[in-house]
C-alpha cells in the first residue's frame, strides 16, 4: 500500500464554479476517500419567513436559488395553498406548468454547457448557451425577468400571457428542436465525449435509492423516480414518460438530461394546446393555519418545503430539503474508487447547486 | 458517417451574423415587460405606505409629516410589487436598468404632494352653498 495524502478541491476551483468542498484522499491518483463540507454561502433565509409575511415570503423563496428559482416560488406556494385550500384558477396552474418547464429546460442548457466545459469542449458550451438565450428571452418577454421571474403569487399568477404569445413560443420551440437534436447528438454519441464519460463515476440502482438520490441522478440510475408524476400544477392532464436510463455512470446521467428537454418540449406544447380561457389569480384573505409537505420536481430532482403557519401573518417555520443536498451522499459513494482527473466531471454530473443546498 | 461535415459548419458559422450583441455600440434587448427600476410620479403620491408595507426587502421609507418617498436602490429587489399594489399607480415599472452604483449613492429621495385635500368631499359642499345662497 502507497502512502496517502489529501488534496482538498474547492471551495474555490476553475471547474466548480460554486462552493463545494471535498477533501480527497488519494493513494497514487486514485481516490480513496472523500470527505465533503458544506456551509460557505448559508444566508439564513428559512429564519426570515418570522420577519416577513407569507405573502411576500414568495419572492424570497424564489431566491434561494438562481437556476430553479420559478420552481421554489412554485412549491413554497403550493404549500400555502394546500394549507388555506384555496382553489387556484386553471390557467394559473397551466402557466406555472408552462414556465416550470421552461426553467428546466434553461437549467438543463446551462448545465450541458458547464458540463462540456469541464471536459475542456469549449464550442459545445458556447453553443448550449446560446440555444439558452433563446429559452431566456421568451421567459423576459412572459414574466419580466430572466432568470428570477417573480411571477408567482399566493392563489395565482401575477402575469398573464397572451394567446399570440404563446403561439409564437409554440413556434419557437419547435424550430429550435432541431438544433437542440444536434447539441444532444455531440453528447450523445461523440467518441471523445463516450470516453471520457461510459463506466466512470457509476452509481448501481440499489445505492442510488438507499443513499436518496433524486431527479437525474437517481433516474441514471434506473430508479423511475419523478415527482412531476404526482400530477401538481396541471402535469395531471398532460401526457408524458419520465426519462430513464440503466448505466448508472456519467453518461447516463448525461443522457437523461438531455433527452429530458424533449420531454419538456413536449409538456409545454400539451400545456398550450390545452390551456383553458379564465382568470389567472384569485383574493386571498387570511393566514394559512396548519401545516403542510409540498413536494415538486426541480431540474436537479426533488424539493421539498415544509411550511408551518398558526393563523397570523407570520409563519412558524420553513424547511427546504433541496435535491442537491441528498445527491452528496451518492456523490462521495460514486467518487472512492475513481481516478483523480475525472473527479471535476463526476461532480459536474450530478448538477451541484450549492447555493440552492445551503440557502 | 457523413463528409464534409465540418466544412459546412463553418461555412454556416462564416456567413450567418453572430449570436451576441454588440453590447455598447448596440442597446441591450428589452421587452415591455422588463423590469428595470421603480419610478415615482411624486405629484400622485399620496403617502398612503402601502409600498413601504409590502416591500419584501425595505427599501422603500415613506415620512408622513415631511411629505418624502425613498428607495434605497441597493436594497431594492425590483420585483414590482409597489408597482402592483400603489392605490394611486404613481409608481410605474421602467424598462431601463440602473447603472452600477456604490452603496452610498443608492438612495433617492423625493417630496411628494401628500395626502389629497378632500377634493370630492368638498365638491357636493360646494355643490349646497350655492344652492344655500340662492336661497338667501
Amino acid at each position: 500500500m502507497s502512502k496517502q495524502i489529501t488534496v482538498p478541491f474547492g471551495p474555490q476551483h476553475p471547474v466548480l464554479p460554486e462552493p463545494l468542498h471535498l477533501d480527497l484522499v488519494l493513494e497514487d491518483e486514485l481516490v480513496v476517500d472523500v470527505i465533503p463540507t458544506i456551509g460557505y454561502v448559508h444566508r439564513g433565509l428559512e429564519k426570515l419567513v418570522e420577519k416577513r409575511e407569507f405573502t411576500e415570503y414568495v419572492f424570497i423563496a424564489e431566491r434561494i436559488c438562481g437556476i430553479c428559482s420559478f420552481i421554489h416560488s412554485q412549491t413554497y406556494v403550493q404549500g400555502i395553498e394546500a394549507i388555506m385550500g384555496l382553489e387556484v384558477p386553471e390557467r394559473a396552474q397551466y402557466l406555472r406548468t408552462i414556465w416550470g418547464e421552461y426553467s428546466r429546460l434553461h437549467s438543463h442548457l446551462l448545465w450541458l454547457g458547464l458540463f462540456a466545459d469541464s471536459m475542456g469542449f469549449e464550442s459545445v458550451f458556447m453553443n448550449a448557451w446560446r440555444l439558452r438565450e433563446h429559452i431566456l428571452d421568451d421567459l423576459e418577454a412572459t414574466t419580466g425577468g430572466r432568470v428570477i421571474q417573480g411571477v408567482c403569487k399566493v392563489g395565482g399568477v401575477r402575469k398573464d400571457i397572451t394567446p399570440e404569445k404563446l403561439d409564437e413560443m409554440i413556434r419557437g420551440l419547435k424550430s429550435m428542436e432541431h438544433e437542440l437534436q444536434d447539441l444532444t447528438n455531440v453528447f450523445l454519441h461523440d467518441s471523445s465525449m463516450q470516453h471520457r464519460l461510459k463506466g466512470i463515476g457509476v452509481l448501481n440502482k440499489e445505492d442510488a435509492y438507499y443513499l436518496g438520490a433524486v431527479g437525474p441522478t437517481a433516474r441514471g440510475s434506473g430508479l423511475p423516480i419523478d415527482i412531476r408524476e404526482t400530477g401538481y400544477g396541471a402535469l395531471g392532464k398532460i401526457n408524458f414518460k419520465p426519462v430513464v436510463e440503466h448505466g448508472g455512470d456519467s453518461y447516463a446521467r448525461c443522457a437523461v438530461r438531455a433527452k429530458e428537454m424533449f420531454t419538456s418540449i413536449d409538456i409545454i406544447e400539451q400545456c398550450i394546446r390545452k390551456i383553458p380561457d379564465g382568470p389567472v389569480d384569485m383574493k386571498v384573505t387570511g393566514a394559512p393555519d396548519g401545516e403542510y409537505f409540498s413536494r415538486t420536481e426541480q431540474p436537479r430532482g426533488e424539493v421539498l418545503h415544509y411550511i408551518k403557519g398558526n393563523g397570523k401573518k407570520n409563519l412558524v417555520r420553513h424547511r427546504v430539503r433541496t435535491p442537491t443536498f441528498t445527491n452528496i451522499p451518492p456523490l462521495v459513494k460514486i467518487l472512492k474508487g475513481c481516478q483523480l482527473a475525472d473527479v471535476p466531471v463526476i461532480v459536474l454530473s450530478i448538477d451541484p447547486c450549492i447555493g440552492c443546498a445551503e440557502r | 458517417m457523413s463528409f464534409f461535415q465540418n466544412t459546412r459548419t463553418v461555412l454556416k458559422s462564416l456567413f450567418s451574423r453572430p449570436a451576441t450583441l454588440m453590447y455598447p455600440a448596440k442597446p441591450a434587448k428589452k421587452t415591455p415587460l422588463t423590469r428595470g427600476h421603480v419610478t415615482i410620479n411624486p405629484a400622485g403620491c399620496i403617502t398612503c405606505r402601502t409600498c413601504q408595507r409590502k416591500c419584501p426587502t425595505q427599501a422603500i421609507s415613506v415620512e408622513v409629516k415631511e411629505k418624502t418617498w425613498q428607495i434605497d436602490n441597493m436594497r431594492c429587489v425590483v420585483c414590482a410589487v409597489c408597482v402592483d399594489t400603489c392605490p394611486t399607480k404613481c409608481l410605474t415599472m421602467d424598462t431601463q436598468y440602473r447603472p452600477a452604483m456604490t452603496a452610498r449613492g443608492g438612495i433617492e429621495t423625493y417630496t411628494v404632494a401628500g395626502p389629497r385635500k378632500k377634493e370630492p368631499v368638498a365638491a357636493p359642499a360646494d355643490g349646497t352653498k350655492p344652492a344655500a345662497e340662492k336661497k338667501e
